[in-house]
């Protein structure tokens, strides 16, 4: 599963036509989701498929096909010093980020302790976490109608 | 794939994906993907830290419900970026964000 995981997710930034790249989006998300399985939290990683592969990967492959053109498929290719910077960054953020890792013994932690179900996740939404939950379908609104007045198209001039 | 080390190296590995492609490319979609998998990383962070170290040891969902909330908050995010796109598209006929100098001062 990490190995999709990953190996998607590379897929997406480096595939040359960009509607694979969507598609190799869409698996890495998939893959997270069944991490959040293997990690006995099904509520979440539910939640992940229906939100992000039926929801964003099918917005974001509409948005490419809405904007696809031709020239695309010979996408500008960076500068050879960009690829190598970035490439130089992403390792040195993982290297540093497995000394952390390293550094703390995490791996002593060999076991799932945790045996909260969705009744907690259900419990802690409409109780505590209450206003949080109207404050986020606010914002939600918000940018979807945002984003519906940004990309409202103007039709005055063409009657 | 059972200790805690297995899962955050992973979604340090994700995150790396992640600043990778945001450094390198320049196309605004390959952007969006590669903060989305970011997001992702962190997601995934928060579920496995919960699980394997639950507050005060016992029973609890904190950091499930932080990530419920979380991916309704990226898939707005997502929303916004995306009429953007479409906007800038519509405009420049074109979508490489280093062409962007509309905003320039």
């Amino acid at each position: 599963m990490a190995v999709v995981t990953l190996a998607s997710a590379i897929f997406s930034l480096e595939a040359k036509e960009i509607v694979y790249g969507a598609i190799g989006l869409a698996g890495s998300l998939f893959g997270v989701a069944a991490l959040f399985f293997l990690l006995d939290a099904p509520y979440v990683a539910v939640f992940q498929i229906a939100v992000y592969i039926g929801a964003v990967a099918v917005l974001i492959l509409f948005t490419v096909m809405l904007v696809r053109q031709e020239r695309w498929a010979k996408e500008v290719k960076p500068a050879s010093g960009t690829t190598v910077a970035g490439a130089i960054t992403g390792v040195a953020v993982v290297v540093a980020l497995a000394f952390a890792v390293v550094d703390a013994n995490l791996s002593r932690f060999d076991s799932v302790s945790n045996t909260a179900t969705f009744v907690d996740i259900g419990k802690l939404i409409s109780t505590g976490y209450a206003p949080v939950l109207e404050v986020l379908a606010l914002v939600l609104a918000a940018s979807i109608v945002g984003a519906l007045a940004l990309s409202k198209v103007d039709r005055e001039g063409s009657g | 794939m059972n200790n805690l080390a297995d899962f955050v190296i992973l979604s340090a590995m994700l995150f790396g994906i992640g600043v990778y492609g945001l450094v390198t490319k320049r196309n605004a979609l390959r952007l969006l993907f590669a903060v989305e998998l970011m997001i992702n990383a962190a997601n995934l962070n928060f579920v496995a830290f919960n699980q394997y170290l639950p507050y005060a040891q016992q029973a609890n969902a904190f950091g499930q419900t932080f990530v419920l909330f979380s991916i309704a908050l990226a898939a707005a995010e997502a929303a916004v970026l995306l009429s953007i796109v479409i906007v800038a598209y519509r405009l420049h006929n074109d979508i490489d964000v280093s062409e962007m100098r509309t905003l320039e001062g």
